[in-house]
């Protein structure tokens, strides 16, 4: 047993195929191309199937991994997804976009002394052996309640409300206020890091289930909370995300070339317009690009303008590396694509032409100080370290904020002081009868699976209310 | 999808109305609210205000000037022909109250986005006075729905070739001149707005403007509509579209606007000094 143990942690951790970062930098298709048939099985061979699996702990959805890692190694991919759809109904988008580094494999025991087991990878190889060679079959449903729920957002926490109801026999009408669904997995992360036929085809799949979804329906606009209500729903899901783009309030923001990330990456992903003119919309092709921020926006954002033929292209954030809230596997992609980090560097206002167009950006260089509120070493400014960079596209990737659009026409349900939906951790309750929340719109802006983790508590809680009552 | 019923063309075909099936919409519309259609998958967002709805038939109107790519290719689309997507009503509705005495000033397609309000004012019990302008007298849009909504109606056009000689300004200073005016709605091209905003800071006479920045998404996610009032950024499509028009900053409005001009061209040979 032993013997096996230590064979088994010999064999190094099976690196993802990826485009070269030379080619993949200018076009859109994904930068990992996924594992073979066998170097999946090989992979899930070295898990060691640990009895108190510490990698679940790691897990916000609890995820069966060494379970799901069994049958992959013993080749029932079919077998392997549908443990895998237990817990997590998107195991193609997780496998491709969770922070794994801090959730699942950081806690993986073979990461102790070797790389740890990739989960990630292999979730996501599962999930896509399963969409490649679809079985035609579909989960048991149960039989009609006659109740119907309405979904409000299509992101990834409404997909998985809508998902665990319509099959525990409830009606289900997903309302999205874009013209298409998926929320930020299809207007916010692009094409090279997660295609959207994917998401696509988990809308499809949904619907297949009998799940109706309605895009073009703005919630507090085309119709309100109040109202959907009166036309006969019993249960309202609400998760918009934080769709507020954040912006520096610094002097020029105003000039022609500086975009939020969301209109940025909303040109970009969901109105394709990186195919300009070939579609309609078009998106601002800078040759010295500027990125203010750290996060996976900041990345993905980046990497798009690298994608969209910049000479340039440069990450701006106050502070460190090691406060880089990206995802690890995101930041080195960006570094081999020959994206720069200016790091402990803060903007202090912009610089036009006489055309109003953006030709560049004052900085201040920082240094870390003293702890702040959240444990990270504040970054303090270097008097007299003015400098200025040229730059003709300032993206800002600093953040969002919660879109008061739906909760400021909702007057009896509570918000925090930032304008988050006021709910109740274990069940997504909020204080308007009937009506749940959850995701970004709860915690602010989070990751895919929370927001997908807190979906699935709601469903359970709105089963619970169409079964027995509030 | 959103079928379009009815079809005109006015102004020598420069400007276009639909009516379009969009029963959810036309419930819910208010004056002043304007909706984001798309064509087809390939399409761009275009931001429209409703010229006038009808609740029990399920439909809205809109009516557009051609300038450029997008509203070229929904000039080709005809009766029967459907948009696939159409969203709203989108921003804040009209404020319509009793003032006393209004003055309404339009311009160009202007006058479309003008006449609801215009409408709705004298129905809440105002004294309506317009004044709708264009560059001739082919140009000129919507003057009998615009007499048929107002008690009085000046029309001047730029070359003469119809009613007064001139701009709309000088109509509007004349009544200012001649009586006490309690509020003043202009609608039209930015410098439009800019100057009827002007003379009316002079006289100290209350103004809304009605503003048209670039939008992708009208529900306030992207920040691509921003526009400066009164020092403050805000979003035109959740905080507006119309303002005060006394805190507006039109010059850096005229100045965005023009972002995507190159684009554009490479996209429709394009009328892109048309706002400038
Ligand atoms: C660019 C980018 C990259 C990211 N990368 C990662 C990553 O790599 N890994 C990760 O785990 N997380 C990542 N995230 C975060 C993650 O995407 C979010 O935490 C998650 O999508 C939140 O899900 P949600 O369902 O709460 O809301 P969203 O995904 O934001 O979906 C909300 C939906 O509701 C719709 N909506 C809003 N208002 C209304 C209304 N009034 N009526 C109807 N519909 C409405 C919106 O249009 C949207 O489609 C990223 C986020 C962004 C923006
Ligand atoms: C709230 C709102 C209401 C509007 N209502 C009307 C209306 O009732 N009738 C009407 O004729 N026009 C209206 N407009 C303007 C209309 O949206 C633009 O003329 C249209 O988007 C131009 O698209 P295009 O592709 O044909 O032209 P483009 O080739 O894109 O551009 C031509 C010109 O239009 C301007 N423009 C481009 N895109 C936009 C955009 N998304 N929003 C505003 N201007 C833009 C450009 O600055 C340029 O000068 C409104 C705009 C807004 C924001
Ligand atoms: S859902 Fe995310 S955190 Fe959970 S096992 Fe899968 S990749 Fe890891
Ligand atoms: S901790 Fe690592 S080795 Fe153990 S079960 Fe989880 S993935 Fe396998
Ligand atoms: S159009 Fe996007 S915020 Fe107004």
């Amino acid at each position: 047993m032993a013997d096996t143990k230590a064979k088994k942690e010999k064999i190094p951790r099976h690196a993802m195929p990826e485009q070269d970062p030379d080619i993949r930098k200018r076009n859109f298709l994904e930068v990992p191309t996924g594992y073979t048939v066998e170097a999946a099985m090989q992979e899930a061979g070295r898990c060691l199937q640990c009895k108190k699996p510490s990698c679940v702990e790691g897990c916000p959805v609890q995820v069966d991994i060494p379970g799901f890692i069994a049958l992959i190694r013993e080749g029932d991919f079919n077998g392997a997804v549908r443990n895998l759809w237990t817990k997590n109904s998107l195991p193609a988008v997780c496998g491709r976009v969770c922070p794994q580094e801090i959730q699942c494999e950081g806690k993986c025991i073979v990461g102790k002394k070797d790389d740890p087991v990739a989960i990630g990878n292999l979730e996501r190889f599962a999930a896509d052996y399963a969409r490649m060679n679809p079985t035609g079959e579909l989960p048991p449903k149960q039989k009609s309640t006659g109740k119907k729920v309405a979904v409000v957002g299509s992101g990834p926490s409404g997909l998985t409300v809508a998902g665990d109801l319509i099959v525990k026999g409830h009606e289900v009408t997903v309302m999205e206020a874009f013209h298409k669904p998926g929320g930020v997995l299809v207007y916010g992360i692009p094409e090279f890091r997660l295609p959207k036929e994917i998401v696509f085809s988990e809308v499809a799949f949904l619907e297949k289930l009998g799940v109706k979804v309605e895009c073009n329906a703005v919630v507090g606009r085309t119709v309100s909370l109040d109202e959907l209500f009166e036309e006969g729903y019993d249960a309202v899901y609400i998760g918009v995300g934080a769709g507020l783009p954040r912006f520096m309030n610094i002097p020029g923001e105003n000039l022609i070339g500086i975009l939020s990330a969301n209109e940025y990456l909303t040109r970009a992903n969901l109105m394709k317009a990186y195919l300009f003119p070939e579609v309609d919309t078009p998106i601002p092709r800078g040759k010295n690009v500027v990125v203010l921020g750290a996060g996976n926006v900041a990345m993905d954002s980046a990497r798009t303008a690298m994608r969209l033929g910049a000479d340039s292209v440069k990450i701006v954030y106050r502070r460190s590396r090691d406060e880089m809230p990206a995802r690890k596997a995101e930041i080195h992609h960006a570094e081999e694509e020959g994206i720069e980090m200016m790091l402990l560097t803060n903007p202090t206002k912009y610089i036009g032409n006489e055309n109003g167009r953006l030709t560049g950006m004052e900085c201040l260089k920082m240094e870390l100080g003293e702890p702040d509120a959240s444990g990270r070493r504040r970054p303090v400014p270097i008097e007299g370290s003015e400098f200025n960079i040229d730059t003709d596209l300032v993206i800002v990737a600093v953040g969002s904020g919660a879109n008061p659009l739906l909760t400021q026409t909702t007057k009896d349900m509570q918000l925090n002081d930032w304008g988050y939906i006021i709910a109740d951790p274990e069940t997504g309750k909020t204080t308007k009868r009937g009506v749940w929340a959850g995701g970004d719109i709860v915690t602010g802006a989070a990751t895919v699976i929370l927001a997908m983790g807190a979906g699935r508590k709601a469903a359970d809680s709105i089963h619970q209310y169409l079964s027995w009552g509030w | 999808m959103f079928k379009i019923v009815k079809r005109e063309e006015m102004a020598e075909g420069t400007v276009v109305l639909n009516e379009i099936e969009a029963p959810l919409i036309a419930k819910k519309a208010k004056p002043g609210q304007f909706v984001i259609l798309k064509a087809n998958e390939t399409g761009e967002r275009i931001p429209l205000t409703m010229a006038d709805t009808d609740p029990d038939k399920g439909t809205i109107t809109i009516i557009y000037m051609v300038v450029g790519k997008s509203t070229a290719l929904f000039k080709t689309l005809e009766t029967g022909d459907e948009y696939q997507d159409v969203i709203g009503p989108l921003g804040k509705p009209t404020h319509m109250e009793k003032v006393g005495k209004v003055v309404c000033v339009g311009g160009g397609t202007g006058i479309a986005v003008l006449h609801p309000i215009t409408r709705g004012l004298k129905q809440a019990g105002n004294q309506v006075t317009s004044i709708i302008g264009a560059r001739s007298k082919d140009l000129l849009i919507m003057e009998d729905a615009m007499k048929a909504a107002s008690h009085e109606l000046h029309v001047c056009t730029d070359d003469g070739s119809y009613g007064r000689k001139g701009f709309v300004t000088n109509v509007l200073k004349e009544i200012l001149d001649r009586e006490k005016i309690d509020l003043v709605v202009g609608i039209g091209p930015v410098p439009m707005m800019k100057f009827v905003s002007a003379m009316t800071k002079e006289y100290g006479v209350k103004t809304i403007v009605s503003l048209n920045p670039i939008m992708v998404d009208g529900t306030g996610m992207c920040g691509g509509c921003r526009v400066t009032i009164g020092g403050e950024t805000k979003f035109a499509c959740v905080d507006g579209p119309e303002f005060d028009g006394h805190q507006v900053d039109y010059d850096e409005l005229m100045n965005r606007l023009q972002a995507y001009c190159e684009d554009e061209k490479e996209c429709y040979d394009s009328f892109c000094t048309m706002n400038a």
